[in-house]
């Protein structure tokens, strides 16, 4: 029996992770406990999901910081006696991590990385890590001042990136203006300007163990978009250059637990360019699962110090589809989780 | 002409057509007459063999079948599944 905390519930057009990681928990044939939803947004849609999480608690937005995040855990715990929470926004684990100790002793074991570990394979140096360990990268450049912005005209196309989300392709000097500055009113400075890299993109999800091995890599390709990129359906694949890449990344950061690989493999010279590692589970992560991978199973028994017994092996093939459905919950409720922050015993409402 | 058809024995072909390629996640879609040249060539068949298993098959002169078999090399190169040694 075990209690998890799973944040990222929102489900939307562009998803977060926590909804495909939270089914692929419970559809593990092991799989014995509750999960509780911590979501930012009283109208995050997977937490209106009464199959899905037995309770849900609001959190303060992550700029609150560390200590408001902390006291609210401390508060959720005396509830809900969490054994493991899994973090999956780019935005919260630095506070995660800065708190990873008091967690500890409370009882809530997590399997992230340390602020070094996170920081080396930010957007912001990513470069830098790609050049230590030998892998290709697009050129990045920081902007930290609109009135900065020194791309050049034969460098167009370029992609503009937010430090945490978003990216956007400018074909012109005022596009570049004007994305920087559409990002920075979002997601603040500083915004990256990275070289394009004409191509397709592959990508795969690892856990690591934290002594720099793989434990474990699931390969995809998108293969039906949204207007925001995301892959909207997507198919399993076996690709042994993208899971070098990731063996390198994974290796290189002695990385624990979940990260996303995104890679271009370049029109131009036929090689993998790394684009980004995210440091947490993709929210395409049900595939793996469905395709004989099930990473956020295996984090599980990782984070709770277990043995990992369990032979996985991945098939190619395997084709997924996001579709929209309708979730009917009261209005009571959503004002409730509003007004209270909570929400208990979920699945026994309505 | 000697092509190198090591990536076509990876790939997942379907009998309805679908290909898919399972390093890059490519899915194409082929005629009956592609199907049967790249079984044809997985199996190690010569050009000639493969332009006899058409002509057998179907009801085109020498001349169609070879030109068929060239415009499908030239697709198969094309999209990075052959290349010529």
């Amino acid at each position: 029996m075990c209690n998890i905390g799973i944040t990222g519930l929102n489900a939307g057009d562009s998803p977060a992770p926590g909804v495909a990681v939270a089914r692929c928990l419970t559809e593990h044939p092991d799989w014995s406990g509750n999960i509780s939803g911590m979501v930012y947004d009283a109208l995050e849609s997977g937490g209106l999901d009464r199959k899905l999480a037995s309770s849900v608690y609001l959190l303060s937005y992550p700029k609150a910081g560390k200590d408001a995040l902390l006291e609210r855990i401390s508060y959720i715990q005396k509830r809900e006696a969490l054994d493991v929470i899994i973090p999956n926004l780019d935005a919260e684990l630095l506070n995660f991590i800065s708190i990873r100790e008091e967690l500890a002793d409370m009882g809530i074991r997590m399997f992230i990385p340390s602020d070094e570990q996170f920081k080396r394979r930010s957007k912001v140096n990513l470069s830098k890590l790609a050049a230590e360990i030998g892998i290709n990268t697009p050129k990045t450049r920081l902007v930290t001042d609109r009135s900065h912005i020194d791309v050049r005209q034969d460098e167009l196309p370029v992609m503009v990136k937010g430090l945490f989300y978003d990216a956007r392709m400018a074909y012109t000097l005022e596009e570049v203006r004007h994305h920087v500055h559409k990002i920075a009113s979002m997601w603040g400075y500083p915004v990256l300007i990275q070289q394009f890299i004409e191509g397709e993109e592959y990508n795969a999800a690892v856990v690591g163990d934290g002594k720099g091995n793989l434990l474990a890599v699931a390969g995809m390709k998108k293969l039906v978009f949204t207007d925001k990129g995301k892959g909207w359906a997507c198919v399993s694949i076996i690709n042994e250059d993208l899971n070098e890449l990731a063996e390198q990344a994974v290796s290189a950061l002695a990385w624990p637990g979940a990260m996303e690989v995104e890679a271009i493999k370049s029109k131009k010279d036929g090689k993998f360019y790394l684009i980004e590692l995210n440091p947490r589970f993709p929210a395409w992560i049900y595939l793996a699962k469905a395709a004989g991978m099930n990473l956020p199973h295996l984090y599980l028994q990782l984070a709770l110090g277990k043995e990992i017994t369990e032979k996985m092996a991945y098939r190619s093939g395997v084709v997924f589809t996001n579709y929209t459905t309708n979730l009917i919950t009261d209005l009571d409720r959503i004002s409730t989780l509003f007004t209270n922050g909570e929400v208990d015993y979920y699945a026994k409402a309505v | 002409m000697i092509i190198d058809v090591h990536k076509l024995k990876e790939l997942a072909i379907s009998e309805s057509g679908l290909i898919f390629d399972p390093t890059s996640g490519t899915i194409y879609t082929s005629n009956s007459v592609g199907l049967l040249i790249l079984g044809a060539l997985r199996d190690g068949k010569e050009d000639i063999e493969i332009r006899n298993l058409i002509l057998n098959d179907y009801d085109v002169d020498e001349l169609t079948a070879e030109r068929d078999i060239y415009d499908f090399y030239n697709q198969l190169r094309g999209s990075g599944m052959v290349k010529d040694v």
